[in-house]
């Protein structure tokens, strides 16, 4: 019945009217739409990065890690003490029903040798558990074996980082490295992983079997020592399970009373993590709502401006009214005015927003993603914001007295 | 059957204590292809007269039948659809849309009505051919003079098929030559195309163009006679 086509190119001409209004109102809503989209595509990376840390880590995982030494009262801070051994993460793997892998760790830096270039990077040795608890995939070659770990095989698996400055372009896999001149066999190449949160570059590593690494590469001072345990429970509701678990077991392997102070510590990684997780995504909410606000304000003024052109425009709906426009003829009118101003807006804020996100990127250095769940949340929310600010000027019209409305100079 | 038949129609206006008048009893017949003049000094009632003849304003008290159906008791989308259907208005200050052409100026009854865009078009071109402005299409109300304008503002009341035509001192803003033209205009719709003519006037000699003039004073009808047109 009403003639949506019709009433849509009156309300453009009514824009086209004002033209510096028209722009300005929009500037409202430009802006409000562009701050939602940057704001929320600064939030959006910073928690991606961490939720893309927390995989990488692995799911689950709790690090052991010996306790402080303290020698004539001072005390020299987590991992200095050399308490874990090797049996107690062959312990820990047996006797724990809640854990599902341990990969003892015992690393050091060391230079790596491949012909005649060189590199200095963090040898680890460790188990191939470490790669299944990390959910670590090799791009090339294999893992090492449990076999070569019981017999200190020199075999040694690759970092991407390590692998672009010993060997470029080559195929590193097969090749012989040296390490603190001892020969490794390369026999893969791990998946590269990128940064941590910290900027720390996860794939500058080499990883060689945790024998091999006390034996050839880091004597220790008593046999067996390991430097810390990475452990994956068997889900996430064993967190707890498996923590109590290896506490109660290193007690008693380690001979602890229940007065005594514990010489290991047991951390819980994912839930510090997550935490970190949570409030990145808070910041992202609050960001959206600071900006959300902004969206707003734009709103009222799309309200202003309407109140002022149906005032202006009083003997116009005047005339329309006489000469058969009903109610709704009227109110569609300007509602349809008000959403062509945020629609518009929207549009033009949508392209704003990726533009600033990309400029804050490229200028300031911050990682941005903009998601198209915010473009088209932002997009969406101008058009309500049009509708619902424009709907009160549109039902002011609609109830002005025809006969008054003419009358109207 | 009468077209326009008020029976008893009174229009109080209240301002703070006192209750103001402006339409004091009236019953009024109109028939079909008349042409009325209403007549009578400023605040005499004639325009109330007029706007509630017109479905832009309701009676106090009594009834209005408008081809049958009381419209005294109608909401306003149901008044807004009588006016859009039965009733071309042409008013004093032509009242046409500004920035808008004479073709969607004429368009904009059918708009309402809920005519395709093709149709409106072409029945609007018509109207205004049909008031002496084809060609003028185009023009918008400030590239035509007082006297076309107005004609755009008849073909408007035309356009929609309307039985009736109210005018509301129609050639109150035009020089005598223009007045007379558009007045012939009237006369030409009335006698051939049988529209009813209500004509509001205080100039004599543009009543003399109707056939029955009803002259109105203090909110009550106090002449009614009939003539031939002179």
């Amino acid at each position: 019945m009403i003639d949506i086509p019709s009433i849509v190119s009156i309300s453009f001409r009514a824009l086209r009217v004002n033209k510096m209004r028209s722009a300005l109102t929009m500037l409202g809503i430009i802006i409000g739409v562009g701050a939602v989209i940057a704001m929320l595509a600064v939030g959006t990376a910073a928690s991606k990065k961490i939720s893309e840390f927390i995989s990488s880590i692995g799911s689950n995982i709790l690090m052991v890690l010996p306790g402080a030494t303290s020698s004539g009262g001072v005390r020299m801070g987590a991992g200095t003490q050399s308490t874990l051994t090797l049996n107690d993460a062959d312990a820990v793997q047996r006797e724990c029903p809640a854990v599902s892998e341990v990969a003892p760790v015992l690393g050091g830096v060391a230079q790596l040798v491949y012909g005649s270039l060189n590199w200095s990077t963090g040898i680890t040795g460790t188990t191939p558990s470490m790669f299944t608890a990390r959910e670590w995939t090799i791009s090339s070659g294999r893992l090492f074996t449990d076999q070569e770990v019981r017999s200190a095989g020199k075999v040694c698996l690759l970092g991407q980082t390590v692998v672009d400055n010993l060997f470029g372009a080559l195929d590193p896999v097969g090749q012989v490295i040296r390490i603190k001149n001892v020969p490794f066999t390369v026999v893969g190449v791990l998946e590269a992983k990128g940064q941590d949160p910290g900027g720390h570059d996860q794939d500058d590593v080499v990883y060689v079997p945790v024998t091999t690494a006390q034996k050839k590469l880091f004597g220790t001072s008593f046999p067996g020592m390991i430097r810390m345990m990475y452990v994956q429970a068997r889900s996430l509701e064993d967190m707890n399970a498996a923590e109590r678990q290896i506490t109660d077991l290193l007690k008693q392997r380690h001979h602890i009373g229940s007065q005594q102070e514990n010489d290991f510590s047991v951390r819980n990684l994912t839930q510090i993590l997550q935490a970190s997780e949570q409030s990145a995504k808070m910041m992202t909410i609050l960001l959206g709502a600071i900006a959300s606000v902004s969206l707003l304000v734009g709103g009222i003024g799309i309200m202003n401006i309407m109140l002022v052109s149906v005032t202006e425009r009083t003997r116009e709906i005047g005339i329309r009214m006489a000469i058969g426009a009903k109610t709704w003829d009227i109110r569609l009118q300007f509602i349809i005015e008000a959403l062509i101003l945020s629609l518009i807006g929207g549009i033009a804020g949508v392209v704003t927003g990726v533009g600033t996100a990309k400029l804050l990127s490229m200028l300031a250095g911050w990682d941005t993603v903009v998601s198209p769940l915010s473009v088209l949340l932002a997009f969406g929310f101008s058009g309500i914001v049009g509708i619902f600010f424009g709907f009160y000027p549109a039902y002011k019209a609609s109830l002005l007295d025809p006969i008054d409305a003419l009358r109207y100079e | 059957m009468a077209l326009i038949e008020t029976e008893h129609i009174t229009k109080t206006y209240r301002l703070g204590d006192i209750a103001l008048n402006a339409l004091n009893n009236v019953s009024i017949t109109i028939g079909k292809g008349e042409f009325i003049a209403i007549m009578g000094p400023s605040g005499s009632g004639k325009s109330t007269f007029m706007n509630i003849l017109g479905c832009l304003d309701k009676p106090s008290e009594g009834k209005y039948i408008l081809e049958g159906i009381d419209v005294a008791k109608m909401g306003r989308d149901e008044l807004a659809a009588i006016r859009n259907k039965e009733i071309g208005f042409v008013f004093q200050g032509f009242n046409l849309l500004p920035r808008t052409s004479a073709l969607e100026n004429v368009e904009l009854p059918m708009l309402y009505a809920g005519v395709s865009a093709k149709e409106r078009k072409s029945r609007a071109s018509e109207a205004l051919a049909r008031v002496g402005l084809a060609g003028r299409e185009g023009h918008h109300p400030n590239q035509l003079s007082g006297g076309q304008q107005q004609r755009v503002a008849v073909a408007r009341a035309l356009v929609n098929n309307a039985p009736i035509i109210m005018a509301d001192e129609p050639t109150g803003n035009l020089d005598t030559k223009t007045s007379e033209e558009i007045m012939d205009l009237f006369v030409q719709l009335n006698e051939e195309s049988s529209i009813t003519i209500i004509l509001v006037t205080h100039e004599k000699d543009i009543a003399e163009y109707s056939r029955r003039r009803i002259l109105f004073r203090d909110g009550i009808v106090v002449g009614d006679e009939v003539s031939g047109r002179s």
